[in-house]
């Protein structure tokens, strides 16, 4: 678990963190040839910025896991999907999974349905740019930016593309 | 009829499509920006996606169809839903039961959704102003009525080659009287707000006050194809004929057949598009439909995103206030 993370820093530099963190990961498993795949949106913002710190070879992937939550007769069609996208096969290839807020779990659980598929991916590192409390699945991430203690009815946003913000709110 | 409220919820979502008529312009770009997104489902190991499962779609087809059924088939399968066709040939409707009947049996089953094509046009609005709030009904081709998601897969190929609506000159060539194809794509290309639509067709095949849905008549084949940039060409329906209206085939295709030729006439870059079945020789000319510019089994391919979209928006609605979920 890595130390919180003090309020000065900023995000580009908790990112930077990240990536060191996650290169030193790769290089100790070595996992060569690996695609980065961002969640929509956020998720995305922050894989891009990844993507280029660490140089990956295979394009940027991204998913859009509309067709993949647990809560569509709940809550119904979302109009606006995007269309998942990944550039090379997933089969036998080591996926860097990155999402911006790991909370119930229940979007990285919907991913990896949606990972599984495009194929049988080799073996998934999970990177998230914040965690909180509230896990509802046995879903924990690898590489984390900053841990949030929050109360109960507190959520933590981000915003973006340029600048990145995290901001804690209180939900409704 | 309350035709254009009916395929709607109490709060303006799709529950059922049976008319592109009264749908809005917004409503039409969310379903093609919704297929747009299904495409790549179709290009993966597993060409399925979770959204649909544990729902029951049942197609009813009263009317012989190949593309139609089976695209419907594929999309609601891809969509991971359980599919049933009834075939009505062999069903109790001819041992006498009468067709609502079946349906409320059907539903009795828990089936979530009807897609129906039948001969007769309003079939499917009358079954949609019968079935239980929580089924939806899509119409698959009623009579000479409206063939919605047929309309709807042409203008998703279409702005998949164009782009955008509004500069574009469109010629729909062929059997305009009998063709519920057209009536629908004459809804849907004003509503998109296309610059010109032109329907092309002798007298005969044209229906009675067609100018007032907006659309430009000509009879002349040469006139209707100069400078478009979309040909759709029509089946003409020997079936729904009655009497002469026609002289021959062959003289058909003389004046109104599609040919190289004929084509030379609309922009360089047109795209010719076809519903099918073609009567090869009859409307269009073999090496047009097998040409560079014809469209016509991209509009197949794109049929099964479209029919996904359309599936997975009127059955993905958030239960309304008094609807069972």
């Amino acid at each position: 678990m890595p130390e919180p993370v003090t309020e000065q820093d900023t995000i580009e530099q908790l990112i930077q963190q990240m990536a060191d963190d996650l290169r030193a990961r790769l290089e100790a498993a070595r996992m060569r040839d690996a695609l980065m795949v961002g969640i929509h949106t956020g998720g995305l913002w922050v894989a891009e910025r990844l993507h280029t710190l660490l140089g990956f070879e295979q394009p940027l992937g991204e998913l859009d896991i509309s067709f993949y939550r647990d809560d569509f007769s709940r809550i119904g069609m979302n109009p606006q999907v995007r269309p998942s996208r990944l550039p090379v096969s997933v089969d036998e290839r080591h996926i860097v999974l990155v999402d911006d807020i790991l909370h119930t779990g229940r979007t990285i659980r919907a991913a990896m349905n949606e990972l599984f598929d495009y194929g049988r991916p080799a073996a998934i590192t999970l990177v998230v740019l914040g965690e909180r409390s509230g896990r509802e699945l046995p879903i924990q991430a690898d590489v984390v930016g900053r841990h949030f203690d929050l109360g109960e009815h507190e959520h933590v946003k981000l915003s973006g593309p340029e600048p990145l913000e995290l901001s804690v709110v209180e939900a409704p | 009829m309350r035709q254009h409220s009916l395929q709607h919820d109490s709060e303006g979502r799709l529950h059922h499509l049976l008319t592109i008529e009264g749908l809005k312009r917004q409503q039409i770009v969310d379903i093609l920006d919704t297929a747009e997104s299904f495409i790549p489902v179709s290009d993966r190991q597993v060409r399925k996606v979770p959204l649909l499962r544990g729902k029951t779609v049942v197609n009813l087809f009263f009317e012989a169809s190949t593309r139609t059924l089976t695209t419907f088939e594929l999309a609601a399968k891809r969509l991971s839903a359980d599919v049933l066709k009834i075939n009505i040939n062999t069903s109790a409707t001819v041992k006498g039961e009468s067709l609502l009947d079946m349906l409320h049996n059907l539903e009795a089953m828990q089936c979530d959704m009807f897609v129906v094509r039948h001969a007769d046009s309003g079939a499917a609005h009358l079954i949609a102003r019968h079935v239980a709030p929580h089924v939806s009904v899509i119409n698959a081709g009623d009579g000479s009525h409206a063939h919605p998601t047929q309309a709807l897969l042409d203008m998703f190929t279409i702005r998949r080659h164009k782009g955008e609506f509004a500069p574009l000159t469109v010629a729909i060539v062929g059997d305009i009287k009998h063709s519920r194809v057209a009536r629908s794509l004459i809804h849907a290309l004003t509503t998109l707000g296309v610059s010109e639509l032109r329907v092309v067709a002798p007298k005969t095949l044209i229906p009675a006050a067609v100018e007032s849905l907006g659309v430009q008549v000509v009879h002349d084949l040469d006139a209707g194809l100069r400078d478009a940039d979309v040909v759709i060409m029509l089946r003409l329906q020997k079936e729904r004929m009655q009497g002469a209206m026609l002289p021959s085939e062959a003289e058909y295709f003389s004046t109104y057949g599609l040919t190289e030729e004929k084509l030379a006439l609309a922009k360089p870059d047109a795209i010719v598009m076809h519903p099918g079945p073609i009567n090869r020789g009859v409307e269009i000319a073999s090496s047009v439909a097998d040409g560079p510019q014809s469209v016509i089994l991209e509009q197949v391919s794109n049929g099964i995103a479209v029919r996904m979209a359309v599936m997975s928006m009127t059955l993905g609605r958030a239960p309304a206030e008094g609807e069972s979920a």
